[in-house]
Order: C-alpha cells, then sequence, then structure tokens
C-alpha cells in the first residue's frame, strides 16, 4: 500500500459502516419475516420452571389458542413489556406459556417472584436450543400458535400497547372462533 | 403565542448559523479579515437565540399548554414542575433541541475564551461548529419540530413515561450532552488545523482544555446514568451493556485516548495525525451515537422515539460531516508529517499503547453494538450480542491499559530505560501484589478475578506515591509545602483522575466479587438474615403522591439485634399512565449499600399479606460512581493550570504572522 493511501483507511473504514447503517435503516430490527409464521410450531418437551418435576410439551397444548413468550431474568426489554403481560393474565383471555431462555432456573423464579408471574407455566431453556428452533435472536419475543399448532404471529422486542391490542389480541379471538 | 416565538427563533438561529459558517470560511480563504469578524458575534447571536427556542419550548411545557404536540405527549397538569421542566428533553424533538443548545453553547464558549486564537483559526474553528448547528437545526426543523401544535388542543397531557420521572432526568441528559457535544470543539479545532495545515504543538495546547472539560462531563453523565439505573430499575444493576449506554461509552473511551494523545502532541510534538484522526472519532461517534439512539436501527431500552424518515436525515448528515472531515484527513494527513521520534521504551510508547488499547476497546463495543445490524444486512440472520460478549472482550483490553497507567507517568519522554522503571517501581509493585493477594481473605472469599481487579487499582495507587514522592524528592523548593505547590495543578488533576480509576476498578471489582442477593417471602413481622444484617418487613402501608398512588413498605434493618436504619421501599402507579414503578429504598454507605426493594404481593390482600422483597447488599458500589467523579474533578483540575492561559498570550504575537501566511495558502 503506498503512502498516500495509509491516510484513507479511516475514510474507507467510514464508507464500508455508513452502507451498512443505510441498509440497515431500510430493516426493522422489530419486525422480522420469520420463516416460521404459518409453519407448525416446532416441538419441545421442557421441564417447567416452578415445577421442575413435570414437563410441558408442545403437543400438550394442541387445541388451545396460546402465547409463547420468550424471556430471562437477563433481559432489560422484558421488564417493559411484563406489566402488559401481567394485567394481560388478569383478563384471562388467552394462556401465555414463557420460554425462559438461556436463563439460570433460580434467577428465573427470582424475577417472577419480583416482577409478578403472567404466564401459565414458564419452561426452562437452558441451553437455548428450543429457542433456535424458534429462531429466537433476541429477547423478548411472542408468538401466537393456534389450535393446530400453527405459528399465526411473531412479535420481536417487547410488545406494546398497540401492538397487543392492535395486532395480538384481535388474531387472538379470530383463532378461537 | 410562546411556541411560535420560539420556532421563529430557531428559523433565524439556522440562519445566523448558515452566516456563521459560510462567512468566515470564505473569509478565511480569502485572508479577508472583516469576513472573518463575523464569527464571533454570529456564534453568540446564534447562541442567544437558540436560548430564545428552548426557553419557549420550557415555557410550554411549565405552563401546561397542551396545544403543543410534544406537550401534550409527553407531560401531564399533575406532573411536578421539576419534571415538567425536565420534560423539555425528554421527548426526542426536545432532546435534539437540548443538543443544538448546548452546541451553540459550547460555539459561544470558543467565541468567549479562545479571544487570544489567531483571527484565521478561531474563524475557521466556529465556522466549523457553525456548520454543524446548521444540520442539527435542519433535522429539528424539518423532521422533528417540538412547536408543533395540536388541532385541536388535548385537554389532558398523556405524562412523561415514569422512568423519567425522577432527578436524575433533571441533571443526567444535560451533563451527557454538554460531554457529547463538547466534543464538537476539538473536532473543529482538528479540522480547521487540517484546513490551515498547520497541526503542531501550540495546535494541541489549545485544544487540550476544551477537550478535558468535554471529557469531564461526559465523565459525570455517564456516571449519573449508570446510578439512575441502579436506583430506579430496581434491580440494583449498574451498567447492562445497552446500545444507547454504549453509545455514550465509545466517544468516551476514543475522548480518554484523545486528551492522551493530545498531551504527547503538546509535549512532544508526536502522534500528530493520529491525534486529528481521535479528535474526529471521538465527535464522529458523539454523532454516531445520535442516529443510532434516534433512528430505531437498534433495539433498545433507550429507544423512546425512533422513526426510520429522521434516521435517513442523520446518516445524510453523519456521512457528509464525518466522511467530509475524513477524507480531508486522507489528502492533508501525510502533509503534516509524523511528528518527534521516540524509543521503545518511553512515555509516548506508554501512551501510544494505552491508545491503541482503548481504541480496541472502543472498535469491539462498536462491533459488538452494531454486529446484529451487520448480520442483518449480510443476510446472516439476526441476533442480539449481550452482556456475556463485551465481559469476555473488555476486561481483557482495558486491564493491560491499567497497567500502564502504573508505568506511563513515571517513565521518561523519548527514552527510558526499563532497570530504572524497575527500581523505581518495585516496591510498589511489591506492595501492591501482597496486598491484591492477602485483602480478599480478609473480605471474606478469595478469587483470582478479585486479587486481579484489586492488584490494579492498588498498583495505580502505589505507582502515584511513588511518582509524587520522586517528584517532591527532586524539587528544588525547601519545605514540604513548598515542594507541593512547586507542581502544577495539571500534575495533581492527573494524579487525581488516576485515582478515580484505581477507586472505580475496586467499586467494580468488589461488587462483582462480594455482592449478596436475596429474594424471598417476607410476611409482615418476619425477618430474614442477609449477610450479617437482619431484614425485618412491618408490612406496606398506601400513601399519595403527586400523579401516582402508592404502597410504601417499611423494613428495619438490624446488625446484632441493634436498629441501625428503617427502609421505606415503594411501588407506585402513575394515574395518567397506570404504569408501575418501582422504588428501591436504599442505605448508601461507603462501605457498600443494602438496597429493598418490593416485588409483588404474593397474599390476596396487598395491604396486609406477605411481600416477595429483593434483599441486596452492594459492598462499595459507591465507589463506581465515586471514582468516575474523582476522574472528571481531576480533568477539571487539569485544565486550571495556569500555563494555558499564560501559554495563549505569549504566543499570541508570535502567531498572528504566521497564521496569516498559512491563510495566504
Amino acid at each position: 500500500m503506498t503512502k498516500a493511501l495509509r491516510w484513507a483507511i479511516p475514510l474507507a473504514i467510514f464508507i464500508v459502516l455508513v452502507a451498512f447503517l443505510w441498509v440497515g435503516l431500510g430493516r426493522d430490527p422489530r419486525q422480522v419475516p420469520s420463516p416460521l409464521i404459518d409453519k407448525p410450531a416446532p416441538a419441545f418437551r421442557l421441564s417447567k420452571l416452578q415445577t421442575p418435576d413435570e414437563t410441558l410439551a408442545s403437543g400438550d397444548l394442541r387445541g388451545t389458542v396460546w402465547l409463547l413468550n420468550v424471556w430471562a431474568s437477563w433481559c432489560v426489554s422484558c421488564r417493559v413489556e411484563h406489566p402488559l403481560l401481567v394485567q394481560l393474565a388478569q383478563q384471562n383471555v388467552v394462556p401465555v406459556y414463557g420460554l425462559d431462555y438461556k436463563d439460570q432456573p433460580d434467577d428465573g423464579r427470582a424475577w417472577l417472584a419480583q416482577h409478578g408471574n403472567p404466564y401459565t407455566a414458564s419452561i426452562v431453556d437452558r441451553d437455548g436450543r428450543v429457542g433456535i428452533d424458534y429462531g429466537v435472536y433476541g429477547v423478548p419475543e411472542t408468538f401466537v400458535i393456534d389450535k393446530t399448532g400453527i405459528i399465526r404471529y411473531k412479535q420481536i422486542g417487547p410488545l406494546t400497547e398497540e401492538v397487543l391490542q392492535g395486532r395480538i389480541l384481535p388474531l387472538v379471538r379470530e383463532l378461537q372462533r | 403565542m410562546i411556541p411560535e416565538i420560539g420556532h421563529f427563533a430557531l428559523i433565524l438561529a439556522l440562519l445566523v448559523a448558515i452566516a456563521q459558517s459560510a462567512v468566515p470560511l470564505v473569509g478565511a480563504a480569502m485572508g479577508e479579515p472583516r469576513l472573518m469578524a463575523v464569527a464571533r458575534p454570529a456564534g453568540q447571536l446564534q447562541f442567544l437565540l437558540v436560548v430564545v427556542a428552548f426557553a419557549c419550548l420550557a415555557a410550554s411545557f411549565v405552563g401546561n399548554d397542551f396545544s403543543v404536540q410534544n406537550v401534550a405527549a409527553n407531560s401531564n397538569s399533575e406532573l411536578p414542575l421539576r419534571y415538567r421542566f425536565a420534560a423539555t428533553w425528554g421527548s426526542h424533538e426536545g432532546s435534539l433541541l437540548l443538543w443544538a443548545l448546548m452546541l451553540s453553547g459550547w460555539t459561544c464558549a470558543v467565541t468567549l475564551f479562545s479571544r487570544h486564537l489567531p483571527p484565521v483559526f478561531l474563524a475557521r474553528v466556529i465556522a466549523v461548529m457553525g456548520l454543524i448547528s446548521v444540520g442539527f437545526m435542519l433535522f429539528v426543523l424539518l423532521t422533528s419540530n417540538p412547536f408543533e401544535r395540536l388541532v385541536p388542543p388535548a385537554a389532558e397531557g398523556r405524562d412523561l413515561n415514569p422512568l423519567l420521572q425522577d432527578p436524575g432526568m433533571v441533571i443526567h441528559p444535560p451533563m451527557l450532552y454538554m460531554g457529547y457535544v463538547g466534543f464538537s470543539v476539538a473536532f473543529a479545532f482538528a479540522i480547521a488545523a487540517l484546513l490551515g495545515g498547520r497541526l503542531d504543538a501550540t495546535w494541541a495546547r489549545w485544544s487540550r482544555p476544551w477537550t478535558t472539560v468535554a471529557w469531564a462531563f461526559l465523565t459525570i453523565g455517564i456516571a449519573l446514568g449508570s446510578g439512575w439505573a441502579y436506583y430506579t430499575l430496581g434491580w440494583g444493576g449498574w451498567w447492562f451493556w445497552d446500545p444507547v449506554e454504549n453509545a455514550s461509552f465509545m466517544p468516551w473511551l476514543t475522548g480518554t485516548a484523545l486528551i492522551h494523545s493530545l498531551a504527547v502532541t503538546e509535549k512532544r510534538g508526536a502522534f500528530k495525525s493520529w491525534t486529528v484522526l481521535l479528535a474526529i472519532v471521538a465527535f464522529s461517534l458523539s454523532l454516531l451515537g445520535t442516529f443510532l439512539v434516534r433512528s430505531g436501527v437498534l433495539t433498545s431500552v433507550h429507544a423512546f422515539a425512533t422513526d426510520p424518515a429522521r434516521g435517513v436525515f442523520i446518516l445524510t448528515f453523519l456521512a457528509i460531516v464525518v466522511g467530509g472531515s475524513l477524507a480531508l484527513f486522507a489528502y492533508r494527513a501525510g502533509k503534516v508529517g509524523l511528528g518527534g521520534v521516540f524509543g521503545v521504551v518511553s512515555r509516548e510508547s506508554a501512551l501510544l499503547a494505552n491508545n491503541i488499547l482503548l481504541i480496541v476497546a472502543m472498535a469491539s463495543v462498536l462491533l459488538g453494538t452494531l454486529y446484529p445490524l451487520f448480520l442483518d444486512a449480510l443476510n446472516l440472520g439476526k441476533i442480539s450480542v449481550g452482556p456475556p460478549y463485551f465481559d469476555a472482550v473488555f476486561y481483557p483490553l482495558l486491564a493491560p491499559a491499567v497497567f500502564l497507567m502504573g508505568i506511563g507517568p513515571l517513565a521518561r519522554w523519548s527514552q527510558a530505560s526499563l532497570p530504572t522503571l524497575w527500581t523505581r517501581l518495585r516496591w510498589a509493585f511489591g506492595v501492591a501484589v501482597v496486598a491484591a493477594l492477602l485483602l480478599p481473605f480478609t473480605l471474606g472469599r478469595w478469587s483470582p478475578l478479585i486479587a486481579a481487579g484489586l492488584f490494579l487499582a492498588l498498583w495505580i495507587a502505589t505507582s502515584s506515591v511513588v511518582n509524587l514522592r520522586d517528584r517532591l524528592a527532586s524539587s528544588h523548593q525547601t519545605g514540604l509545602l513548598a515542594k507541593l505547590a512547586a507542581n502544577s495543578p495539571s500534575y495533581y488533576g492527573m494524579l487525581l483522575a488516576h485515582l478515580g480509576v484505581a477507586v472505580f476498578i475496586i467499586g467494580v471489582t468488589l461488587v462483582k466479587g462480594y455482592e449478596v442477593e436475596q429474594d424471598v417471602r417476607l410476611d409482615v413481622g418476619q425477618s430474614v438474615p442477609v449477610g450479617g444484617y437482619e431484614f425485618r418487613f412491618l408490612g406496606v402501608q398506601p400513601g399519595p403522591g403527586p400523579n401516582y398512588r402508592a404502597v410504601i413498605g417499611t423494613v428495619e434493618v438490624r446488625k446484632d439485634g441493634r436498629l441501625i436504619q428503617t427502609l421505606h421501599p415503594e411501588k407506585r402507579i402513575y394515574n395518567a399512565s397506570g404504569q408501575t414503578m418501582t422504588i428501591a429504598a436504599i442505605a448508601v454507605g461507603i462501605g457498600g449499600d443494602r438496597y429493598v426493594s418490593l416485588g409483588e404481593p404474593l397474599a390476596a390482600d396487598n395491604l396486609g399479606g406477605a411481600w416477595a422483597v429483593r434483599i441486596y447488599l452492594k459492598p462499595f458500589i459507591d465507589w463506581i460512581w465515586g471514582g468516575a467523579f474523582l476522574m472528571a474533578i481531576g480533568g477539571l483540575l487539569a485544565v486550571s493550570d495556569r500555563r494555558y492561559r499564560i501559554a495563549m498570550r505569549r504566543r499570541d504575537a508570535s502567531l498572528a504572522a504566521g497564521s496569516a501566511a498559512a491563510a495566504a495558502d
């Protein structure tokens, strides 16, 4: 490399960075077209967080519309959406199952004790295996799964009042019919 | 009426900023003093106009003018006065106006305190700052107008996010922005120097105080934000590697490298192009941080208001400002030369190594922050990078940098000798090693990480003592006070800032090593022992608040059966939004905090039943922020050095001639 070019290295790095940022702008980090939409929810059998002797399998939930909420005690954004889930649980419209993702069960239980437990049950995915099957890339995520075990909607990032009232609950009502 | 005055003042400020940047640049290029002289009054006028605009927005918030959309969305008539004022910068629009205010404030400060600079140079500095102002005010006016009216007006505001209703909100953003935006001065100095083609020790001497002050503010701003997170999020953490935290941390790391690199350029004339590059990068990262926070390319707890259209504007602005300055750097830097020669073992080498480590650390934070975005852009899938990555990469990089802090200040410029350094430092090293190995036993538990952390902190402290002792011993003055007074404030500033790092490391090490966390179910009257203390829960009572309803718990803390304090953790439900907030009760102490927060009620009867209660012991945690404040005070002490003012005046005359020549080319 010639000497003159050496001074242009920072500029070159910056141009690459801007190119990435430009592409990144066109994408919404929260709304990912999941390849799993309208596909069967990947099967799992995991032990429950509160009662580790019991397990829950995806097949057990056939015949009900349910939400799968991926959370973890180390996840900051989960704290933002959690009050919404607690409210939702009090309304008893749809069962919410939690997937405690890459977490220490003790931490997870403590976190629920602290912030309230909206989940019908939480299952423990310590090594993140099931998370990979579900294409989880950021916590929290929420899936809407219908009576036949098909994923119908996926929310990436914290739930908001708008998403819950505007998309998820209408969808749930429709699927429950 | 008031919002319109503010809007109008902001438009005027934009016009003034255009004049402030264009006219002096032309004047500097033509060597026309009258055009250059526009810079200073234009900078001051622009500041005045932005102050008016900001005051109008603040008045709308304070006066509950819900016909202004921004006020209706982010305030509420029940909100206490100080938070109505702070809500001025609680929204996206308002925070950008605060950015513009800070920028014009720094510009005004430059016009006032840099009168001794050569006129060409000063004109260019103010013009460059004017250009940045133009970009920001265009951004505010075109995409994020805070004065937008709401027709028909709202009867009541939607309220400020409860997370932001905190004294931290009043002081943290202004401090942080003072630091963020303050790097624009160093940036403008660097661009002016590149434009004029003169990059030398005097340039570094002019830049140093500005850079150090900005760095000190940034340090305080980050520390305040961290402290705020600690007591409001209700779970005792103090740093989360959140993208927005990283956005403020990257300019800090680069700024830290910059103030050290400037020292070398000032004293030895070395690292010139590197220093200029750092000045550009530090401010570029401030802009990048603004982009990341405001555009929504990354998800974060801080992403209050995001909008891709705004992202396009900031990215374009970023590309022009940073791309332009890096192109100028590529074009000019080769001509300014590298500067002094130095040996492999020398203070220059130590500072260079420190610089490289800091920049690599910054790059690793940048990579971790943007990695999800890179992968996504390449269609390789979406991932999130969490604290495990940062912990694994960051500590190994910073540990050697901290170790060098012990050696650097003692090494001689140009050429030092390792055997001499070893002779001077072996006691400091020995004491630090032995104390670090033994101290963890007295604190409770020995672990290699705790010992390593303590060693680094003690090493900074002992080597600073050696440094001071040698200085005093070689002083020609007689009497301890005279010897102490013979050293400059900047020397003591350096020592103090370095000790701040030591204090910070002690805090981080001990809190990570010895914190105790317990989540327990407590019935009324029940008590639980945690780490030598006994916590007794006396139940909760309802309590009123200005714009929320609260339940207030009472927890008595006893040690050896003696009552030492009563803590009152709270849960609040805000009226306007219905959001819940957990307010921890923290007994602060120099040896550590006792932290109690309320979880959920476990019985149907909220007030009489059991609660989940979270009890933490956080040993030495306040040292983390104490250390940061020492660093900032050290920086301010260094700036108070008389040599900056004297040198400026003395060189005035000789420079005027030189700069006229520089302007001519």
